[in-house]
Parts: structure tokens; C-alpha cells; sequence
């Protein structure tokens, strides 16, 4: 009986550490993975030449990824000053000012938004914001866009990350002291002043560290954004023109990378750099957060 | 107070006030609008009926293929991600629990885990498969969705785990368990709420994942009997659809996303009904 449980207890233990220790080498064996799947075109070009380089034609063994680094970061961008003022305000105001009733009416609402699947959104970003961008926004302009334009893909990222971006920032708002707050209010200040000058500068680094991984999120943000933005390789200053961020490369050309040479290596280095991209920008983001909480 | 402090006091509080407004009125409107389109074209036919011939012609036959599919694939990847996930959670708040330092910086590594976009998942799926001569299958998604959805498992779970207090775990150990039986019989209950809620989060985010399993579970317009054969999910069949010029077959993409939305609605408001309920019964 005894030694029945301490078996049971060594098996188990075992295996608890066996599974943590193969969740924490995951990010570790997808990178090596992916860097050996990518290791022909490294040979080949240097990785300057591959991120800036712009002449992308598989078929010569051309591969230069500018064109979708461009177009990720200006969608990236875009929806990152978007969604930015509405999640500080509202995260603001659901920790500081709102009433209960409101807060039990968001919290399931801002729930299901982040629970929603990228493609309901991209079926949204199709169904309201392509036809509000051909039909209103481009006409204003005068020019002539078919709607599936880097606009659109801004404009459904940002909507996608708000709740992503929110949550943190509540979790941030929360944890300052709601003493600071009373001592600034009993020196005489407004409430205002005392939310501008005590929770949003005790915080700083949290506010900071949200919205870095709010950018890490809609960098990497596939189907969604693949659906609005049009998919055309071209370099643009133009929101309303279409754009082809690079998960979108990734996803649309599986089909097709092991017919052409070099092609799977090209399309796995550009997986790659996504994941060193996200990890890096999560890595300090998160270590930013895990200080402020340690303090 | 002068004038200038106090309309500062109300502009910014009726901005912060329209922000949050903003977030019910956009949550209302996405549904509204996918409701809206998808039940003018969601007939029975469309959750009963596999694809029929010129089913992407504006045929007859519905996408039931993509519906079972999707249900494969996220049962199995969520009990992949229970075997693996809920042991690894519980060690953290078990035999890690003195060492503050080393949990911190696992929870640190896990959250960044949690950041990493899927297609990346997507594409590291394809290589192992490539690796291991696979073909596009239902084992192949199940298990890059597996690999996405437990590190949401472990920080969700570990999350609840990690408010038990201390003396639940002194008192059971007091009693003579081994750590084994105080983590399942003692710190598996009493954070029973988080378990469940931290399998339906799992378990929505697999279901509505379309990036990892483009290159991974294949498509089909039949219902998979064996694990080596492919299977169509639902996004995908969303996706696919929507990218035809025929407008019969866009707007089953329509009825398929109104689909997926309610599934999504249900799990959710069975992990915020059912977490409610099972954590009545924890001791406190």
C-alpha cells in the first residue's frame, strides 16, 4: 500500500516535470526547426540582403522579403495608433471611474471579443469596413480603391487587439495602490489630475509593456488581415492601396513551395523571422512587466 | 477649483466614458452584422449535409464536414493539452512553490509562448510533418493545435492554481499525502472552476484557429474516419468559401461564420456559467 503510493508519486511527478520541461522547450525546437528548414537560403543570400532586398520572384530564386516586412509594419502601425487611445480610455475608466453594473456588462463583452476567431473578423472586416472604404473613405480622397487595402487590414487588427491590449492594461491600472490615488486627492488635486499624474505615471512601464505586446500580436496576426488587405507585392505609402504582410505570404503559398527550389526555405525563414521578431519583442515586453511586479 | 481643471476633469472623463461605450457598441455590431448576413443563408441543410457534387458551384449540401472536422481537431488537441498541461501547471504550484525566482521566470516564458502567432505554429506543424512523412491529416492538425493551446492551458490553469492558499497545501501534507494525491485529490478541486474554465478557453482557441491548420489538417468535403486522413475545419471552410466569385457559395461563407459564432458564444458562456458554479464548492 505504502510503496503503491510512492511509486504512484514518483510516476507522476516524473511526468509532471517531463511536461513542463517540454513546454518550455517548445519556442526552442520550433526555432531550430525552422532555422534548419531555412539554412539553403541563408547560403545563398545574406540576411541583409533577404529583409531589405525587394525584387521578390521565386521562380529566378529571388527572394527579397521588404515588400511584406514593409506591409506588416504599416499595418502593424496603423493598427497599433488606432486601437491605442481606446484601450488606454476605456481601461482608464473601467479601473478608476466605472460603476459596477458597467464593469459586469463590459468584462463578458471585452471576453468574447478576444474569444472571437481571427477569421469571424476578417468575415466582418469584409461584410463592413472593404465596402465603407471603397464606397466612402476613397471617394473622399478621389481615388479609386477596391477596398481590400492596408486601411482595412489596419482597421480589423486594431479592433482584434483592443481586447488583447485592454486586458493588460487593466491588470496594470489594478495593481497601483488605491492609497497613492487618495494621498494625491487629499493634497487637493482633481481626480482627474490624480489618475493623470499617480496611476498612469506609477504604471508607466505596465502601459508601456501592453502596448508592446499588442504590437508582437498584430505582427503576427494571419488570417484575419490576409482576408482585407488585398495581397499585392508592392511598396506603398498608401493605406488605401493593398499591401502583403508577411504571415499572409506564408499562408497563401504553402500550396505551392515545393514545386519551386528554395521556395520552402524562403517561406520557413519567413516564419523564423516572425517567431524572433514576436519572441524578442514578448521577451522584453513581458521582463519589463515581471520587474514592475517585483518591485 | 478654476475653470480650466474642472473641463479638463469632464472632457477627459467623457472620453474615457466614450471609449468604453465604444467596446459593448463594437462587440454588439460584429455580431449583429455576422448574424445578420450568415441566418438569411443558414438553412438546416447547411449543419446536417456534407458538400454535394457542385457544392462549390452553388450546389446543393452544407459543411458539416467542416463542423465535425473542427470538433475533432479541437477535442483531441484539448485532451493532448490536458495530459500535458494540467501536470505542468499543477508542478508549478506544487513542487515549485518555494522557489519564487524559478516560477516567475517559467510563467515569464510561458506567457511569451502564448504570443506566438499560430501560423508560425502552422508552419513548424508543416516541417515536422514534411520530417516525418506525414500527409496533410487529423493527427497532423491535432497536434500543432495541441502545441498552440496548451501553453493557454498551463497560464489560464495556473493562474486559479496559484490563489490557493498556502494552508490548504500544509494542511493536506499535514494529513500524510504525498504530493501526487494533494495536487489531484486537494489543488485539482479546489481549482476545479479554473480547470474548466481553462479547457474551454483551450478549447474555443483550437476550434477557431485557422492559420495552423491551413498547412496541417488538409481540406476534405468528407467526414474523416481514420487519423490519417484530412480534415476540413470550419474557419478554413469560411475562408475558402468567402475567396469564390460565386455568390451562392459566399454566402454559405456568411452562414458558416454565423455558425462558428454561436459555437464560440456557447463555450463561452458555459466557461463564465460553469466556473461560476464549481467554485460555490470550494472550501474557503
Amino acid at each position: 500500500m505504502r510503496a503503491g503510493r510512492i511509486i504512484i508519486d514518483r510516476a507522476s511527478g516524473f511526468w509532471m516535470i517531463l511536461s513542463l520541461a517540454l513546454i518550455l522547450l517548445m519556442p526552442v525546437i520550433m526555432g531550430m526547426g525552422l532555422f534548419l528548414k531555412s539554412v539553403p537560403i541563408w547560403e545563398q543570400n545574406s540576411p541583409w540582403q533577404l529583409i531589405f532586398g525587394s525584387d521578390w520572384s521565386p521562380t529566378r530564386g529571388n527572394f527579397g522579403f521588404w515588400p511584406f516586412i514593409a506591409s506588416s509594419l504599416y499595418v502593424t502601425i496603423l493598427s497599433f495608433v488606432l486601437s491605442v487611445p481606446v484601450c488606454f480610455f476605456a481601461a482608464l475608466y473601467l479601473t478608476q471611474y466605472a460603476s459596477e453594473r458597467l464593469i459586469r456588462m463590459t468584462y463578458p463583452a471585452i471576453d468574447i471579443l478576444a474569444g472571437l476567431p481571427s477569421v469571424i473578423y476578417g468575415v466582418w472586416g469584409i461584410l463592413v469596413v472593404v465596402p465603407f472604404i471603397s464606397k466612402v473613405i476613397s471617394p473622399f480622397f478621389g481615388s479609386n480603391s477596391s477596398g481590400y487595402s492596408i486601411a482595412a487590414g489596419g482597421v480589423v487588427l486594431a479592433i482584434m487587439c483592443i481586447p488583447y491590449i485592454l486586458n493588460m492594461l487593466i491588470e496594470v491600472f489594478k495593481t497601483v495602490p488605491s492609497g497613492m490615488k487618495e494621498a494625491s486627492l487629499s493634497l487637493g488635486a482633481s481626480y482627474w489630475e490624480s489618475v493623470k499624474h499617480v496611476v498612469v505615471r506609477k504604471s508607466f512601464a505596465g502601459i508601456v509593456s501592453a502596448f508592446g505586446l499588442g504590437l508582437a500580436k498584430a505582427f503576427g496576426e494571419t488570417i484575419a488581415v490576409m482576408m482585407v488587405v488585398g495581397n499585392h507585392i508592392q511598396v506603398t505609402v498608401n493605406p488605401l492601396e493593398a499591401g502583403y504582410p508577411l504571415p499572409a505570404l506564408i499562408a497563401n503559398n504553402y500550396g505551392e513551395m515545393l514545386s519551386i527550389p528554395m521556395y520552402d526555405a524562403a517561406l520557413m525563414f519567413a516564419a523564423l523571422l516572425l517567431l524572433a521578431i514576436i519572441l524578442i519583442i514578448n521577451l522584453i515586453f513581458r521582463y519589463l512587466i515581471y520587474k514592475t511586479h517585483i518591485e | 477649483m478654476n475653470w480650466r481643471k474642472k473641463t479638463e476633469e469632464v472632457v477627459a472623463r467623457e472620453i474615457m466614458r466614450f471609449s468604453t461605450y465604444s467596446l459593448i457598441l463594437i462587440l454588439v455590431f460584429i455580431i449583429a452584422v455576422i448574424f445578420v448576413k450568415g441566418f438569411s443563408s443558414l438553412t438546416p441543410d447547411m449543419v446536417l449535409k456534407t458538400p454535394q457534387g457542385g457544392f462549390y458551384y452553388g450546389g446543393e449540401g452544407g459543411v458539416l464536414n467542416a463542423i465535425v472536422g473542427s470538433i475533432y481537431i479541437a477535442c483531441g488537441a484539448t485532451l493532448i493539452a490536458i495530459i500535458l498541461g494540467i501536470p505542468a501547471a499543477l508542478y508549478i504550484n506544487v513542487s515549485l512553490t518555494r522557489y519564487k525566482r524559478l516560477k516567475n521566470i517559467i510563467r515569464f516564458f510561458l506567457d511569451a509562448l502564448w504570443g506566438i502567432p499560430s501560423i508560425v505554429y502552422g508552419a513548424f506543424g508543416f516541417t515536422l510533418m514534411l520530417l516525418m512523412g506525414m500527409n496533410a491529416s487529423l493527427l497532423a492538425g491535432i497536434i500543432v493545435v495541441a502545441l498552440l493551446i496548451t501553453p493557454i492551458m498551463v497560464r489560464t490553469f495556473d493562474e486559479i492554481l496559484s490563489t490557493i492558499p498556502r494552508g490548504l497545501h500544509e494542511a493536506s501534507l499535514a494529513l500524510g499525502s504525498t504530493r501526487t494525491e494533494m495536487a489531484y485529490r486537494v489543488l485539482f478541486k479546489q481549482g476545479f472552476s479554473g480547470f474548466i474554465t481553462a479547457v474551454l478557453l483551450a478549447f474555443g482557441r483550437g476550434i477557431g484557429d485557422a492559420a495552423s491548420v491551413l498547412f496541417t489538417a488538409g481540406y476534405t468535403d468528407l467526414i474523416p474516419t481514420a487519423l490519417d486522413e484530412p480534415a476540413a475545419t470550419l474557419p478554413l471552410a469560411i475562408f475558402f468559401q468567402l475567396s469564390s466569385p460565386i455568390p451562392e457559395v459566399r454566402e454559405r461563407a456568411f452562414a458558416a461564420a454565423a455558425i462558428l459564432t454561436i459555437i464560440i458564444l456557447i463555450i463561452s458562456l458555459a466557461a463564465r456559467y460553469l466556473s461560476a458554479r464549481y467554485s460555490k464548492t470550494n472550501l474557503r
